[in-house]
């Protein structure tokens, strides 16, 4: 299971830092959703993967429990990266629709144009 | 248990949405209620300087759960200094946007500017390094609406550079934070601290990854090379005001090293020991060459401060690098008079750029009150270049004093010295090209110049840049009593098992 999940953090990251540097913002959104993915995966692994176990305390038995921390903390890493994601995507759009380019880049030749106006 | 510490996040938490919700149509009553905020910021982060002043390090438990297992806040003199700073300069930053309209030019800058306060005071006074997460990410989401406020092209595509590059760095943190986790067990800064020097040397591989992916991710908020590609972009295009106010957001990014890489990875750490400043001190070198070369090549005004910035940013490293009490007192006292000078020179950059064609730095006619801009614009550059009255000498001189060590004088005093020199000629050059030559040029005729206001700036106008320069006379003429502050400030941060015992001390009954 540990390689399962390792390899599966390891090809999540690799394919979000690969779209992360391509130059249109609709690669790069998708790149970023998938490193969010795979660092969401990563912090939960980071309290030791366990099956069947529970993340609290049984006061009923010695039944042993998972870390309940990382749960929590990936929990508000979920939340955080979706907001963020939202707001790429409403700026890229907005972006977008003032400069008709979805490319990521600020060409030389706009700044300089601008510059002159 | 005093209230006081939380009051910097509860209070600008409260007005931005009641600002947001209940006054977005209403822009007076906005400024008003914004207003009022940040002037009981001030007020607030005064308390919390003189609770500091003492020495002791409060401790305010969230919902009274004893660290390391519920959350704390943690006020010392480094965070109290902090906050009163970034009150400060947030109550300027707001007289000058209201003054000249740009909180006028978009929906929402008073929610959001309040809840990027909130952000930035959470970060400083937080002990919980999950926590400080989330702050970062209350002001990101804050600067990122602050960045893109009142729109327009140019801007919108940097906003969304700005925003790309922090999404990576906020994912990088994450990683940190869970290699962090993993190793150890805990993410409170004391058990952090507490807990890393047990590790022997050999073992402490994942937490060497784990401090140098923190160091990754507070280097990209600092803008240190070879992550400071994002700041020049950033702040030439973000509306002036809003980059005045993220000078101090440079400075989150050094206090997190400050506070991180000193209290939990410092000095005689067996696992991370002269990992971090090998790495630093290079780092801040190439900064300081990369910020000058800047000022030297930029072609317009706003490009050319935002790369004294980097400069700066490069100065304040190089002494923190060192990791010792001396060094450190002198990058606090750098920090927060590059602070007031960036924002002074973003300020002035503001009324002069509003009332020309541009912000290049080619000559045009010359503007309404060319002569007091220019000596507003001349004061702010020799702060920021380090000339001699003001604090910025004082600043380069505390800095270079504390870099007397064999083995680092040779580049940092090159680097900052030679630094220095271009940067005043790259000042030079533009502070002739905008108000001297522009006086040779006659002025158009008046339907040419129609478009472009060019009338005297008000009373309330120049006020905001005047007090940011009147902050940097009162650093130069009380650096006495404002170093030794700054002293003992950095031997309570080096005081790390007093810090320890402070945080983890067990809760009294009752």
């Amino acid at each position: 299971m540990e390689l399962l999940v390792a390899s599966a953090i390891g090809t999540m990251t690799a394919g979000g830092v690969y779209l992360l540097l391509r130059l249109r913002t609709f690669p790069v959104i998708l790149g970023l959703a998938l490193l969010s993915y795979a660092v969401n995966v990563f912090l939960f692994s980071s309290g030791r993967l366990a099956i069947d176990m529970s993340p609290i305390l049984s006061k009923y038995g010695e039944a042993s429990y998972t870390d309940p921390l990382p749960q929590a903390l990936v929990l508000t890493a979920i939340v955080i990266s979706f907001g963020m994601t939202a707001v790429l995507v409403m700026i890229s759009l907005g972006a977008f629709l003032e400069s008709d380019t979805d490319s990521i880049d600020i060409d030389q030749a706009d700044t300089d144009e601008d510059a002159a106006k | 248990m005093s209230h006081w510490i939380i009051l910097p996040v509860v209070l600008p938490a409260m007005l931005a949405p009641i600002i947001g919700f209940m006054m977005r149509h209403d822009i007076v009553l906005a400024r008003v209620t914004s207003t009022l905020g940040s002037v009981l910021l001030v007020a607030i982060s005064f308390v919390l300087v003189s609770m500091a002043m003492d020495g002791t390090t409060h401790i305010y438990r969230l919902g009274d759960w004893p660290a390391p297992f519920g959350i704390v806040l943690v006020l010392d003199r480094l965070s109290a200094l902090m906050v009163l700073l970034t009150s400060v300069l947030a109550l300027m930053v707001l007289l000058h946007a209201m003054a000249t309209g740009w909180d006028d030019r978009g929906k929402h800058f008073h929610a959001l500017f309040q809840f990027q306060l909130m952000g930035i005071c959470g970060a400083f006074l937080t002990g919980d390094i999950f926590n400080l997460f989330v702050f970062f990410e209350i002001l990101l989401i804050a600067s990122y609406g602050l960045m893109i406020h009142s729109g327009g092209r140019e801007r919108m595509r940097a906003g969304l550079q700005y925003v790309v590059m922090n999404l990576a760095g906020s994912t990088l943190f994450l990683f940190a934070l869970g290699t962090l986790y993993a190793s150890t067990g805990t993410l409170n800064i004391a058990d952090l601290a507490a807990k890393i020097p047990d590790i022997p040397a050999d073992e402490a591989g994942l937490v060497r990854v784990a401090a140098m992916l923190l160091m990754i991710v507070f280097a990209v908020k600092a803008a240190l090379f070879p992550v400071q590609f994002w700041l020049p972009a950033t702040y030439a295009n973000a509306p002036a005001p809003v980059a005045a106010l993220f000078a101090i957001m440079t400075k989150v990014g050094a206090y997190a090293i400050l506070r991180v890489h000193t209290v939990v990875f410092g000095p005689g750490v067996a696992g991370t020991e002269g990992m971090i400043d090998a790495w630093l001190f290079p780092a801040a070198v190439v900064t300081i060459a990369l910020g000058a070369f800047g000022v030297l090549g930029a072609k317009r005004l706003m490009p050319l401060i935002s790369f004294s910035v980097i400069g700066s940013m490069g100065t304040l490293l190089i002494a923190v690098a060192v990791f010792s009490p001396v060094a450190t007192t002198a990058a606090l006292y750098y920090m927060v008079h590059s602070t007031f000078a960036a924002a002074c020179l973003f300020l002035i950059a503001d009324l002069v750029v509003s009332r020309r064609s541009g912000d290049s730095l080619t000559p045009t006619f010359a503007t309404a009150q060319n002569g007091l801009f220019a000596a507003i614009f001349f004061a702010a550059a020799i702060a920021m270049a380090g000339m001699p009255p003001l604090s910025g000498f004082l600043g380069k001189l505390l800095v270079l004093d504390a870099l007397r060590g064999p083995d680092v004088i040779v580049w940092a005093w090159t680097a900052i010295l030679v630094g220095s020199l271009l940067t005043i000629v790259g000042f030079a050059r533009a502070g002739s090209a905008l108000f001297w030559k522009s006086t040779a040029i006659p002025a158009p005729t008046s339907d040419m110049s129609a478009a472009i206001p060019n009338n005297n700036a008000t009373v309330l106008q120049v006020a905001p840049v005047m007090l940011t320069l009147a902050v940097l006379v009162a650093l130069s003429v009380f650096a006495g009593p404002v170093a030794a502050y700054l002293e003992q400030t950095s031997n309570q941060l080096f005081d790390r098992s007093g810090y320890i015992s402070a945080v983890l001390a067990p809760v009294a009954e009752g």
